[in-house]
């Protein structure tokens, strides 16, 4: 079994053959939702770990400070000795809350960011689901999320969880327009909602140039609603500390908090690995029309560290976000979505739909 | 056998969540039981293969009128309130109709000779979606797409009416005094 770093398919197929020969089929598909989940489990964890680690060495760096630095080396272990305190916090039951609800909440959420995170490609093969209907199906299940920060404002018998549950849902169904509006700019452009399909449209140059300017302003468009999607800087009114102390998870300690925590940081990979695959060309190696050489140079970079790359370069940009500006009021948040975005989104899919037609584009 | 299984799984999950939606008595939680139906509904048509509609399925339901449900509820009602009893006499009749319905419907079912199928075209894919929405030609749904695109407008600016606020007698002395 050759270990290639540039093409996984013969890896997961060559598994995928190991099972079926081994086992019953009923076992070998079990074994592969095992080891697909577990895979998926592990990413996020310890991706979830490097990102809270890097949010706060970026934030140290945008505050001339040094962040952590004394657990490990340059602090590197920081963020796993904080989740291990986290673990063994006590989780502490509000005495009036609906109990149920109550601990359901954090499972919603974080259900909801693993089902998005299985359409997006990481490197040929490494893509558990490639639907025809891959960004739709994104967006579909990503709008379930909502509902457990709702429900965890709620059931907390708390005020300020429940005004930060209100904020935060009247955020995301808003801003959820124009992440889908963006996003349906660009499926204009590829014609095809499929992941596999918009990643090899990128072969010869990323969408973001290819498609000019309605690629940009879509783009930006996005970057800003996926922001307030995940409920960050500037657009993190739902948890304003100085406010409401911590929103809709004040009543929540331990793993529980730590669950919608953890949710936050995937859904900010998921917002950036979109960005990064649908506008920055996903896996596909940076590509200029006919310059061979310098296109083959670019191919020896593996295609999952390109995807990485351009995954932390978006997310380096909504961290820097965060941590450059002030907090929106709740008018402001509202005013931007339904007043500049919504209508900039519209006309922009008219342009871009005007672009394919005339193919006046690279 | 794994397909039955998980139909079994996903029809269980059906039945005890659309029970659970009308015996709870705790508004928001009916709301939540209700989800769970309809998520279990996108998941059937998932193990069809049908992806498009199970996304539309979760996108509309799940994502748009649960939300808006809970929504409502969140800002009408709060923790602690519980919907009374209904009266014996109430759940008597309520439960003879709910019967009534019910074996309608399975004997309906049962009388009708289902022709077993193979399963969806697996040719079948987004794009004959999308054509079949703006086509004009005799299987088209052009017409129907723009009726509806019709009826939402008209929802979505008879909903503004409503919502909108007339001027009070003091925004209008206000703006006289400018």
């Amino acid at each position: 079994m050759g270990f290639n770093f540039y093409d996984f398919t013969a890896l997961t197929h060559n598994i995928h053959v190991g099972l079926v020969e081994g086992f019953s089929p009923f076992m070998a598909t079990t074994l592969e939702w095992v080891i697909v989940g577990t895979a998926y489990l592990l990413f996020v964890a310890l991706f979830g770990l490097l990102l809270v680690y890097a949010e706060r060495k970026v934030c140290a760096a945008f505050q001339q400070r040094l962040g952590p630095m004394r657990v490990g080396y340059w602090g590197l272990l920081q963020t796993i000795a904080d989740f291990i305190k986290l673990l063994m916090k006590e989780l502490i039951m509000p005495r009036k809350a609906d109990r149920f609800l109550y601990n359901l909440a954090p499972f919603i959420v974080i259900i909801a960011s693993f089902l998005a995170i299985a359409v997006i490609p990481f490197a040929p093969g490494l893509q558990s689901l490639d639907f025809d209907i891959g960004l739709f199906y994104l967006t579909s299940v990503s709008s379930v999320g909502v509902i457990g920060i709702l429900l965890a404002g709620w059931s907390s018998n708390n005020k300020y969880s429940l005004i930060g549950a209100m904020r935060s849902g009247a955020q995301i169904l808003s801003y959820e327009l124009s992440v889908s509006l963006s996003l349906l700019t660009m499926i204009v452009f590829a014609g095809s909602m499929q992941f596999s399909t918009i990643v090899e449209g990128q072969r010869d140059g990323w969408y973001l140039f290819t498609g000019h300017i309605p690629s940009l302003v879509a783009f930006i468009v996005f970057l800003i609603a996926g922001t307030a999607e995940t409920n960050r800087g500037p657009f993190d009114l739902a948890e304003a500390e100085s406010e409401l102390t911590a929103g809709f998870h004040t009543e929540y300690s331990g793993i529980k908090f730590a669950f919608f925590f953890l949710a936050e940081y995937i859904n900010l990979f998921i917002i950036s690995a979109v960005a990064a695959t649908v506008f920055l060309g996903g896996w596909m190696p940076l590509h200029f029309g006919h310059l061979e050489a310098f296109n083959h140079a670019m191919d020896v970079i593996p295609p999952l560290v390109w995807f990485f790359l351009k995954v932390f370069g978006v997310i380096f940009i909504i961290m820097w976000f965060k941590w450059t500006f002030p907090r929106l009021r709740v008018d402001q948040i509202l005013t931007l979505e339904w007043k500049y975005l919504l209508p900039i989104n519209l006309i922009n899919i008219l342009l871009m739909a005007f672009i394919v037609l005339t193919k006046f584009h690279f | 056998m794994l397909n039955e299984f998980m139909f079994i799984l996903i029809a269980v999950m059906i039945l005890v969540f659309s029970v659970l939606t009308v015996l709870t008595r705790k508004i928001l939680r009916a709301a939540v039981y209700m989800l769970f139906v309809l998520i279990s509904t996108a998941g059937l048509y998932f193990m069809l293969s049908y992806n498009f509609l199970a996304a539309v399925q979760l996108t509309v339901y799940a994502g748009g009128i649960v939300v808006l449900i809970i929504f409502s509820i969140l800002l009408t009602s709060h923790l602690s309130e519980r919907a009374v009893m209904a009266p014996f006499k109430q759940s008597l009749f309520s439960a003879l109709a709910t019967l009534a319905g019910a074996t309608l419907t399975l004997v309906t079912i049962l009388r009708f000779s289902f022709i077993p199928n193979v399963g969806a075209d697996p040719n079948f894919n987004i794009t004959d979606v999308g054509n079949a929405l703006v086509s004009y030609n005799r299987e088209g749904y052009a017409l129907p797409f723009e009726v509806v695109s019709i009826l939402l407008l008209a929802a979505m600016i008879g909903s503004i009416v409503v919502a909108k606020k007339e001027p009070t007698l003091r925004d209008k002395e206000a703006k006289t005094d400018k």
